[in-house]
């Protein structure tokens, strides 16, 4: 077998608006079921079911509903929402527009990370132009830009409505869920860039098509984010359900000793291993990013910039992922430098462990994905 | 009122005086000035009718809201992995030089400080940078170089 190219997220041959127009000509129950066939997964990374997502959201009784774009792609090494928002924006804003009409949001947000400012003017023009044909339609809902400062940790769903509160990026507990008590403590649906994409696409293809591809519990495709070690690196569709193997084969520079799936928050898989891992929610899920590793790269300082990484990202509210990270990462420097026996690394995949258990959000609790992920397979490299 | 407190008062004109509408009025003081000064958040608070904590505590949280004074142009060059093995440390060793300021600093005629900053998601075209707002992906240290000098000249005019 081998990977299976798609071409569904920037298939140029769409008509948005006749999509729009369709699914706007669809009873509301009619569009959350067909999410719901589909199987569709969130394409950020955590993979909730974006039908049942828009179905309880459409459920809330409230004066004000409100739907979010969520563009603060910050995971390393992924670049894909980026690529989406330049090159086929409009599909995106059809899917909130479809997602306004199935749920009874009013309001619609993109909530764009600074680093991506550079795309300000031009989004606000392409929204303005989509705002109008709303308008002529006679459809209640218009799109915002609201744009971050620069915090990883705003990704996460709830540290998003904070920063759009005019807040600190500090998740909240959950429950309660955005779906009953998100922006402005109002039922608020938010996706990501890709997974708005795909619901767009799902209305103009039917689930069964969608669901044709991939597997039983990762139906659909994804798109790839590739970097590192690779001589063709960048943004690819791909079917869900492939084995590792076959992506390395295609995209490795045939000495791929790693690929970091999943980002920095994401897990390393050695070699010994591509040829039983899956990519997709019954193997390792992700979003989107695949970052390749040749024999050349040190492990530990793999390792060590993902450290450095979550140390500056965590948001400190909590003591497991603020304490935590940088207890990691000066623990494998003192291992490194020989202040600490090697057995050391035991006691940090414990702290790895209760972090996972502890940590509040999503930040925290998946440091020890990277951390013992790395620690399991290249041990001797993060020693010696 | 001061040039400053024209901004805020514009700013808030604008984006209406409300707690959500607080990102985007620091996000504008910094467009404008670089950095929010102490005095520029107590007049945001004022403005906004929130406390100078609140203020404060919002702006200390995000990276690109500095709370201390900046060059006229801000560099910021990616540190995260896929950057990092593209050869970041070269660009910055260069952009030291080039500058003469450590990472963190800011020259003496206040035209650049030269940060780092966490993944910008142009990991297939590191390593990369951003001055102000402007990418620039796949650099050597010659294309750092020449992408520094557009800079130099806008300031001279």
């Amino acid at each position: 077998m081998s990977t299976k190219k798609v071409d569904i997220i920037f298939d140029a041959g769409c008509a948005v608006y006749d999509v729009l127009d369709k699914g706007l000509a669809m009873p509301k129950d009619d569009v959350i079921n067909e999410i719901i066939n589909s199987g569709l997964k969130g394409r950020g990374g955590a993979g909730f079911p974006t039908g049942l997502k828009w179905k309880f959201a459409a459920a809330e009784q409230a004066d004000k509903k409100y739907i979010i774009c969520n563009a603060d792609e910050g995971e390393p090494g992924t670049f894909k929402d980026r690529e989406i928002l330049t090159k086929v924006p409009q599909k995106v804003f059809v899917g909130m527009a479809l997602c306004s009409h199935a749920t009874g949001a009013e309001e619609g947000y993109i909530y764009l990370r600074g680093e991506y400012n550079y795309m300000l003017k031009e989004l606000q023009e392409k929204i303005d132009i989509f705002n109008n044909q709303l308008q002529q339609r006679g459809v209640n809902f218009t799109i915002k830009i609201k744009s971050g400062s620069g915090a990883y940790v705003c990704g996460e769903e709830t540290a998003l409505m904070e920063s759009m509160e005019g807040k600190r990026g500090e998740p909240r507990n959950k429950p309660p869920f955005p779906t009953v008590a998100g922006y402005n403590a109002k039922p608020t649906i938010i996706n990501n860039v890709e997974t708005f994409v795909y619901t767009t696409m799902i209305v103009r293809m039917g689930a069964n098509d969608f669901k044709s591809l991939g597997t039983a519990d990762s139906s659909g495709s994804k798109v790839f984010s590739v970097s590192g070690d690779t001589p063709n690196a960048g943004i690819f569709e791909l079917e869900l359900g492939m084995k590792l193997n076959d992506f390395v084969d295609e995209w490795g520079d045939g000495d791929t000793k790693a690929v970091q799936v999943g980002g920095a928050s994401g897990h390393c898989v050695p070699r010994k291993n591509f040829g039983e891992t899956v990519i997709g929610f019954e193997g390792i899920p992700t979003g989107g990013s695949m970052m390749i590793f040749n024999s050349s790269r040190s492990m530990y300082n793999v390792l060590k910039n993902y450290l450095e990484f979550f140390v500056e990202e965590s948001c400190g509210q909590c003591t497991p992922c603020r304490v935590g990270c940088q207890q990691l990462l000066k623990g494998i420097e003192l291992i490194k430098k020989g202040d600490r026996k090697p057995s050391y690394l035991d006691d940090l995949k414990k702290l790895a462990e209760s972090m996972k258990i502890s940590a509040k959000c999503g930040l925290g609790q998946s440091v020890a994905n990277p951390f013992i992920s790395i620690i399991d397979n290249f041990k001797e490299e993060i020693i010696y | 009122m001061s040039n400053t407190e024209n901004l805020i008062k514009e700013l808030v004109e604008k984006h209406g005086k409300c707690r959500n509408s607080l990102m985007a009025v620091l996000q504008g003081v910094v467009a404008k000035e670089k950095y929010l000064s102490e005095d520029a958040m107590k007049k945001v608070a004022e403005h906004m009718d929130v406390s100078a904590a609140d203020v404060y505590g919002t702006a200390s949280f995000y990276t690109f809201l500095d709370t201390v004074p900046r060059g006229r142009n801000v560099i910021r060059v990616c540190q995260t992995i896929s950057c990092d093995m593209a050869g970041k440390d070269e660009i910055i060793e260069a952009l030291e030089a080039t500058l003469k300021i450590k990472v963190g600093e800011t020259t003496h005629d206040g035209n650049f400080s030269l940060l780092v900053a966490n993944c910008m998601g142009w990991c297939h075209m590191g390593p990369v940078m951003l001055i102000n707002d402007d990418v620039y992906t796949e650099l050597t240290p010659q294309k750092a170089m020449e992408a520094l000098e557009k800079y130099v000249v806008s300031t001279n005019n």
